[in-house]
Formats: structure tokens, sequence, C-alpha cells
């Protein structure tokens, strides 16, 4: 008997607690940063891809929904000749995000992708590249990585020394 | 056999190897980089440590290089102690301070042995914090593509290219902790058997342009087992396909054929499978008033196959099936070998030397291990490129044998073997046109005419046996060549005589044979090896049929009004006026191939036939052994496998006993059954039913990726994958995971084995054979205790004539075969066309290099660029064969200037 009351004094009580009812879509919840939502290509400080197509994403992906194809361009940078994903399969793990190497691929707090018809939900390179640095501002994999790339030559990247004269005897 | 003890477990292994080969070929995983199978060990790179212990007592033991330790009886070894452990683990982390931040746009990553070595030893994180040495790449051509920066100094490329294939232009520069493996100064590699360096090299130094411009990483590849289609040898290969293109050729070891190794028009020679010259639909051309549109091919087909006036023309890079399918659709009255008179003279000859002789046909690994070579008229290097590969290990032999004689080093001590060998060569011997490559190895070698050559092999077998007949006339420097010869052939325990289609010479053949029988009549255990044009000349002439020429005389008598040709070219193959009236006079051309070609312009009905990578199918390469190809993708056009087409065709006209079949298995049993001489084709590989713990092998790596998304702009609910009613093997990535058979591997991978090291895993011994055998069958052996029918006609020997030239053909690795120069890597090694003269002869006929020059051969006018080369014979001109722009027959004759 006594828990019974004790039970609707403590109910009573909650309607003067804050709501955690959000609603939605009229107001919307505050995610965290790092939410796994919808997935973007991001760019480099200077505006370039950051996708080389490594192929990483597509290898780590556990429902295999993101295909591309690498190719490079004429000042020896890589990037995706297509990069798609079938957000119908996707099941926003993050792994892709992980797996990636040059931060290209983020996850942001951003999910309402519905759709009526399935085939939208196919996205290309073109739907996914925003022109931001998203949640790695200042990160660029070109000047770490020691392949030359028009603009940065051998020796021109973070912590590298000048090439090597092959034919200095000095030791 | 000594027993040792690893990590307190007893092993049996065998005498003579080193304790790394040991462990290895027991299925331990011990890391390694510069110790390579084929190349020995040198002990450079420090990574394979382990350590052994005096006896039982001994606690703390030594840390030495496993690579460098020959097995000893109850050695005691330690792989997994912690010591050295933390040694492998120290190594390659010096490895690593110089290593670029790469891996994602490096293309050896995830077939890495480097990724693979490293996970392995459990080094992973970077604690050396200073800056990192960089190196400029060069430009090496084509082929490879250059990244010195992530070079980890192991010296397999340069041991593999200098000390293996012989090459000249790349080698080790600066010294201490500067090295830098490359060219004196950027070029191409002028190698063969450069593209080896992508696999031989551990990390990505050098790696493969070609499957850069289309670039795929090996876990997404679809892949098969295949047989390489450049030249006759059949050399096993890997291909792999991403999006409906073929992306990678790989080597695929067979320890009696090509072992480790591919050359570069097997390994770069594939592009013309994604030409956009590729015929994809069924094509019938008809005129306007004729009503047929809506019509299926097949019934177009019927109607103009007429019984008795239909011919059939076979190939030689047509699959067997194909072309015994073929045969049988129209008869085997109506068959004609789509090859040219000259090719189909030298390859019957050499089938029926290996089938009646009482010598046998040599493997490529066989050739390797000879101890006397002798090369009748063939320039290897172009002619059948791996052969040449095994002619440089054969040299080494003997020198090698005395210096572990002598000096007591085992033979895998590869730099004390080098040291002592110096440059110490085996007996070989080269009777060639003009120069070879191989020159520089041979203890002699000399330039002349093919029939001088034929009359110097006549010699030979005259001094090994009173029963071949005598030449007579020789000059004293032939008979000087010919004691030289047979003096060495006389002491030689195991000879190889190398002939072939290179001089272009039945008696050429024939000499090479005498000396090969003359040799077996001395209790000497010879071998014989034959090159052959095709990667299927010797199945097509195994098959039989009647010649091409035959089928021009019946065209041109009217009594054929249908030809049904077979991924043939028939320009390659006649003469070009010969073969313009026989279009002209036959009324239907129905054309089975792969690319647009001349002959695809006559034709009136074109098919699209599957290329290797679109086909399962058999080749019988130039030893005799049948090997199996597996289709490697489903394309999702009309491109369907010859035999079926065929098969389709026959069904359509209601064949009796064609109709029946339909399945691969189907079509070799029938063929087993019918043709006698290919009896065993149907147990090369596992039939179509057969499954390992009820599921079929796949073709996809269990890594594959993209599976849901790669059509789903098309489509995005994922299409049912293509089924493959012909073999065990499935399109997709689900499948029985462990070691298929040997003959149907589809890929190399084993767990923390991602790069082609892997196939140590599934090897008996390192650089032994596969551990179900290697796939396979030879269709003929030897007559051991037969009559050999010597050959006594020696011909004549060749005199220069005025106003003549003596016109030989010279073949060319990148150029001469038909299909590899559709790939644009290979068509930027194509020589310009050009006749190759004498000096003397240019002075007589006043040109000079580049001058052009102007001759007649059977009526019609040539004019094309000279080239002076003083190694040719006098009075003979050499003719690059089957260039494009280059029509003139292979077989020696003479012309007028």
């Amino acid at each position: 008997m006594l828990s019974l009351v004790r039970s609707m004094w403590l109910i009573f009580l909650h309607m003067f607690h804050k709501r955690e009812t959000f609603q939605y879509p009229e107001q919307k919840a505050p995610l965290p940063a790092r939410w796994r939502g919808r997935i973007a290509l991001t760019r480099d400080p200077d505006g370039g891809e950051r996708c080389v197509g490594c192929y990483l994403c597509a290898a780590a992906c556990p429902v295999d929904c993101i295909s591309l194809q690498a190719t490079e361009d004429d000042s020896g940078r890589r990037y995706p000749e297509f990069f798609r994903i079938n957000f119908s399969r996707c099941i926003f793990c993050g792994f892709c995000e992980e797996a990636c190497p040059t931060y290209a691929i983020q996850l942001l707090p951003d999910y309402e992708m519905a759709e009526y018809n399935r085939q939208n939900l196919v996205y290309e390179k073109k739907d996914l590249l925003i022109d931001s640095e998203g949640k790695y501002p200042g990160y660029n994999y070109y000047n770490i990585a020691g392949m030359a790339i028009r603009g940065k030559d051998k020796g021109d990247a973070h912590q590298e020394e000048p090439p090597v004269d092959v034919k200095s005897l000095i030791p | 056999m000594p027993i040792i003890n690893i990590d307190n477990k007893t092993y049996e292994v065998k005498e003579g190897k080193n304790l790394l080969e040991a462990c290895l070929s027991l299925g331990l995983n011990l890391p390694y980089f510069c110790w390579h199978p084929a190349l020995g060990a040198v002990g450079a790179c420090r990574q394979c440590a382990v350590k052994v212990f005096k006896d039982e007592d001994d606690k703390k033991g030594r840390i030495i290089m496993s690579c460098m330790e020959p097995v000893k009886d109850q050695q005691r070894v330690s792989i997994e102690d912690s010591d050295a452990k933390k040694f492998r683990e120290q190594v390659i982390g010096w490895l690593m301070t110089n290593h670029p931040h790469d891996c994602a746009v490096c293309d050896e990553g995830g077939a890495c042995h480097l990724q693979d070595m490293t996970v392995m030893t459990g080094h992973s994180y970077r604690d050396y914090h200073f800056t990192k040495r960089t190196y400029n790449n060069q430009y090496l051509g084509p082929f490879l593509n250059h990244e010195m920066n992530r070079c980890i100094q192991c010296y397999r490329c340069v041991r593999f290219y200098k000390d293996f294939a012989g090459g000249k232009d790349l080698d080790v520069f600066a010294a201490h902790n500067h090295v830098y493996f490359g060219r004196q100064q950027e070029g191409v590699l002028e190698s063969e058997f450069s593209g080896n360096l992508a696999e031989v090299c551990p990390t990505g130094v050098f790696t493969d342009k070609t499957l850069k411009q289309h670039y795929t990483r090996k876990w997404d590849l679809t892949s098969a087992a295949s047989v390489c289609q450049g030249c006759g040898l059949g050399c096993n290969i890997i291909a792999g396909e991403r999006y409906g293109a073929l992306r990678q050729i790989t080597n695929r070891f067979n320890s009696a054929v090509n072992g480790y190794f591919l050359c570069d028009r097997g390994r770069y020679g594939y592009e013309f499978v994604n030409s956009p010259q590729r015929i994809k639909t069924p094509m019938v051309y008809h005129g306007p008033s004729e009503l047929s549109n809506g019509i299926p091919v097949l019934q177009h087909i019927h109607r103009r196959m007429k019984p008795g006036k239909t011919i059939g023309i076979g190939s030689p890079r047509a699959s067997l099936e194909s072309n015994a399918v073929l045969k049988e659709l129209v008869g085997e009255e109506n068959f004609y070998l789509g090859v040219s008179a000259g090719d189909h003279d030298l390859v019957s000859l050499a089938l029926k030397v290996l089938q009646q002789g009482p010598v046998r046909a040599a493997s490529l690994q066989e050739a390797a291990a000879a101890d006397v070579v002798l090369i009748l008229g063939e320039d290897l290097t172009n002619t059948a490129p791996m052969l040449a590969l095994s002619v440089r290990q054969a040299v080494r032999r003997i020198p090698v044998e005395e210096v572990i004689n002598t000096v007591h080093v085992p033979a895998w001590q590869d730099a004390a073997i080098r040291e002592a060998v110096q440059e110490n060569k085996g007996p070989l011997y080269i009777l060639n046109v003009q120069q070879t490559k191989l020159d520089e190895l041979a203890k002699g070698a000399w330039h002349t005419a093919p029939d001088n050559i034929a009359r110097i092999g006549f010699g030979v077998s005259h001094l090994l046996s009173d029963k071949m007949p005598e030449v007579t006339g020789m000059s004293e420097q032939g008979k000087a060549i010919a004691a030289e010869i047979a003096e060495a052939l006389k002491h030689a325990k195991n000879p190889l005589i190398i002939a072939g289609y290179g001089s272009g010479s039945e008696a050429v053949i024939k000499s090479a044979a005498n000396v090969a029988w003359a040799l077996h009549d001395l209790g000497i255990d010879a071998m014989l090896a034959f090159t052959v044009p095709e990667c299927n000349s010797m199945g097509l002439e195994m098959l039989g049929g009647h010649r091409l020429e035959s089928a021009v005389d019946r065209a041109l008598n009217n009594e054929a009004d249908t030809v049904i040709i077979l991924e043939n070219d028939l320009y390659r193959r006649l003469n070009q006026h010969r073969a313009e009236h026989f279009f002209d006079k036959v009324q239907d051309v129905i054309l089975l191939d792969h690319l647009y070609n001349p002959t695809a312009e006559k034709a009136t009905i074109i098919l699209p036939a599957g290329t290797f990578a679109e086909s399962d199918g058999t080749l019988v390469n130039n030893e005799g052994r049948a090997q199996r190809f597996f289709q490697v993708f489903s394309s999702n056009t009309a491109v369907q496998e010859s035999w079926r087409w065929l098969l389709q065709i026959a069904a359509a006209n209601g064949h009796a006993t064609l109709s029946s079949l339909k399945h691969l298995d189907e079509v070799v049993s029938h063929i087993a059954v019918t043709c006698p001489v290919f009896h065993g084709i149907d147990t090369l590989t596992p039939g179509a039913g057969f499954r390992i713990a009820g599921q079929k092998v796949p073709r996809e790596p269990h890594r594959y990726s993209g599976r849901t998304a790669m059509q789903a702009n098309i489509q995005v609910s994922e299409p049912k994958p293509p089924e493959d009613p012909d073999t065990a093997l499935s399109f997709t990535m689900e499948g029985y995971r462990g070691e298929p058979p040997s003959s149907m591997i589809p890929f190399f991978w084993a767990p923390g084995w991602n790069s082609v090291q892997s196939v140590n895993k599934f090897q008996t011994e390192t650089g032994g054979p596969l551990h179900d055998g290697d796939g396979g069958k030879r269709l003929i052996e030897p007559h051991p205790n037969g009559q050999t029918p010597f050959y006594t006609e020696v011909p004549e020997p060749y005199l220069p004539l005025t106003e003549h030239l003596l016109l030989v053909p010279l073949y060319h690795i990148y150029g001469s075969e038909e299909l590899s120069v559709h790939t644009p890597g290979i068509a930027e090694r194509i020589p310009a066309p050009y006749i190759m003269l004498h000096g003397e002869d240019a002075k007589r006929l006043q040109v000079a290099n580049g001058h052009r020059l102007h001759f007649m051969d059977n009526g019609h006018h040539y004019t094309l660029p000279v080239i002076i080369n003083n190694t040719l014979q006098q009075g003979a001109a050499g003719i690059p064969v089957g260039l494009p722009g280059v029509q003139i027959a292979e077989a020696p004759q003479l012309i007028k200037v």
C-alpha cells in the first residue's frame, strides 16, 4: 500500500521536472560533434579533395556499401574518379571514418536523410563532397606523405630531409 | 633427414636447406625480406633472426640470422624466444624510420610484404621522431613505377634484375645510408623481365604502372587461375578483374613451368581485353532488301551454313575446346588450321619429333637444370622469353656445382656462390642468324643463315653418331664449330637442344632432333625444347586439320561458300593478296573474335568471342603440357566463349553429337573420348560439381568490397550474382575459404600473408611444388625404345646471291604477338618497321641507316627503312615479323631488290 502511494508521489513530482522529449521536427536534439550521422567527404585546407582513393573505407565497410575508383590527376594527386555510398545499406557504424588515413571521410551530426524512393539514397561524390575540413581543420595528408605532387616536391613534406644526392660520397 | 627442435617441438626437415627455408616449409611464420626462394639468401636485412641453443641445458642461446644458418641434426631453435622477437621488432622499427607515410597512395598496399612483416613482428608504434631521408624517383618506362622513398635496402631488385635475369641497366648506387636502386640515368628498363620487380620488391618501390592506370587493391580483384596467351610456353598467371575490366596479371607459381617469374609481354600484354576495339555484340551484315532484322543471329548462321560448302578455320590462339568443337561442327574434311604454311610445317615437324622420337621435351624448369645448352636458330629472348630466363639459370649450373664441391658452401648461399663463381659459365652454344641477348653468356655464338645452322647441326650429330649423315663440303670454320659443340655435348649429363619457329627453317628443327637423338643413342639423357609461335599452336597441331592454303584453293574453285573463322585474322596467316582473293570468293564469312581486325571487315556475321579472361578452356604448350585456364569474370554483354557459340550454332543446326553438349565438362570429356591424343584433359581440374565442404571456391577474397554499391547507380537493388555452370569456382566472395586444389587457385593469400609471398603457404616446401602437385598434364611422352627416324637430307650451304637477298624472320617480344600490341604499354615498346642488312650488303646496295629500301616479293612491292647490323649473315635481310604495318610471310625466302 505504502509503495503504491510512494510511486504515485514520485510520478506526480515528475510533472515539475525538465522535459526529455523533443518536439521533433519543430525542435531538434542537440547532438555531439562526434555523432555518427551522414557521411561526407571533406577537403584539405587548400581546398583540394582529401580523399586519395585508398579503398580502406570500402574494405572496412561491414555492409560493403562503399565503392570507388582511384585515379591520379596531372599534378600527381590521387583522387576518386567516382565515390559512391549506398545509404540504403549503410548502418552508420563509422568504421569508414576510423579507417580513413587522410581524415577525408567523416560522419556528421546530420541524420535527416529519409527518402521515399530507395534509389535516391545512392550518393555519388558530388553529393558527398563538402566545402569544409570537418572535424580536423588544418590537416593536409600530402604534407606528411612522402609522395611528391606538384607544388610539394621530395623533401618538402613534414620532417623530411632534402633528397639524397646519389653522387655524393660525403658521409 | 635431420631432426630439429623448434620451440620445444621436433620436426623432420630436409637436408641442405637453411633454417629460414626449413621454418617456412613447416608452415611457421618467420619474417624475412632479402631472402627469396629463387634468389637464395644473402643475410642483408637482418629480419629473420631466431635464437639457437647449444643443447638442452643452454638457456641463454644466441641470436642468428636463420637464412644464413644451415639446418643441422638435433639443432635447437626458438622463433618465439622473447629476445629474438624483440630483435625482429627492433629491426623493422629501424627499417621504418625512413619509410614514408605513403600506404594510402601506395599501389603495393594490401599486397605488401613490408606491411605483412610489420604486423607479424608486432612493431606498431613509431618512436623515432627525427627527419626522414628522401630520394628523387626515375622514369623507368611504361611498365614500372619508381618510388625510391619506400626502399628498405633489401637488395632483392638488383639481385633479381642483374644476377638472375642478366639485366644491365638497374643497379645500386651511392653509399652508406644513401644507397639508391635505379638506373644510371632515367630511361626505359631494358630487361624483358623487368615487370617481376613489382613482385620481387617487398615494398612499393617498383609497382605495376599499368595497374596504376586503373588502380585496384588486391582484395578487390575478382581473380582466377589462367594461362598466359603471349607465346607458346604456357606460363601460369593469375588474372584479376574489377568493374568489368581486366586490371592486373600476376604470376601463378608452377614449379614445372614458370616458377616465380613472368616476362613483360605476359605480364603487361593483357589490356587488349579492355580495348575499345572489342567486339561486344553479334552483328549481321545484310542488304536492306533482305528483311532479316529481328531474327536471332543463330538463325542467320543456320541459313547460311550450306552442307558440304561450309568450311571452318581454326586458330592457334583459341582454346582446344573451341577448335575441337569447330572441327566437329564443320566435319573433319572441312576443317583447316588457321596458321601460315610456314608455321604449320615447323610446328607439325616439332610435334612429330617429340611424338615419335625417344627424347623428351623439356619443361621450363627442366631446361633451367640442363648442363649444356645448344640453341639452333632461335633468338629466345624474343621468341620464348621465359625459356631464355631458364637458359640463364642453366648456364650457371656447372660452375655452381663446382663451387659447391670445392668451396663447400651450400647452394642457397647466394653471395658466397656468386663470389666464388665469378664470371664462370657453363657451356652454351648459340647459332643464330644475328646476335641475340644470350650471346654474352655463350661459350660460342655464331651468326649465319638458317641452312648453314642446320648444316652445323647435322655436322654435330654426325660427330656424335656414325648413323647420321655426313655433311659434305663444310667449311673449315663450320667443322671447327661442329667439333667444339660435339665435344661439349659428349661430356654432358642432361644437355638441352633448343630450336623452333624462330629460324623459320625445317632443316634446323631436323638437325636439332638429330643431335638430341644421337645423344640419346650414346646413353645421354638429352632434352629437346621447341618453341612454338602461339599459345595453342601445339594443341591445334595435335588436333589436326588441313592446311590453310588448301582452304584458299577450295574457295577459289568455288567449293566453299561459307567459312567460319575462329579467333583468327587471316591477313596475318596468308599473303595479303591471297587473303583478298579468298574473301572475294567466299559468300559468307562468319567470324568469332575479340577485336576488330582486317578479317572482321570482310565478315558478314561477327560473333563476340570471349578472351582468355571471359572464357574457360585448355591450352597445350610447347612441351605438350595441357593446362586449363578459367574465366575471370562474366561480362554483361553478349560475349561468350567461342566453343559455346559454336555449340549453340550446332544446336540450331541440329548437329548429331554436339547438340547434347552444353557445359565445359561435357565438352572436355567429349574431346577426351573422341580424340585419343587428348586423353586425360578431362582430369586437368576438378569438374563443375566439385565442392569442398559443400561449397564452391570463391574468385573473390573475403575482404572484397563494394558489393552493395558497385551497381547501385544503375539499380539500387543488387542483382543476382552471375553463376558459373562450367567450373567449381564462384563469381562471388562466398565459398570455401581454405586451400583449393592447386590447378584452380584463384589468388594466393594466407592469414597474415597478403602479398605474393603467401605462395610459401601453398607449397610442399619453399620453391617446391604446390601441395597437390602442379597443374597441367603432359600429353606427349617420348618413345624410349622407339625407332629413331633420323633425318638424312642435309640442306645445301647458303650462298649469297647478287641481286637477291634472303629474307629471314626476326621476332620481337613487343610487337610480334597479335593481341598484346593492343596494349598501350607494349605498343610504346614496338620497334618501327625496318629491314635489317649487313654493312657489306648495304654498301653494295648503296643504302645507309634510315634509307628506304625498295624490294619485290612474289611480284609485290615493299619499301622499308634500313637498319644495318653487322652480326647478320651477309646476303640475308632481316624482317620483323607480325609488327603492325609489316605484311610479309615468316619463312626464309629470296627477294629481289
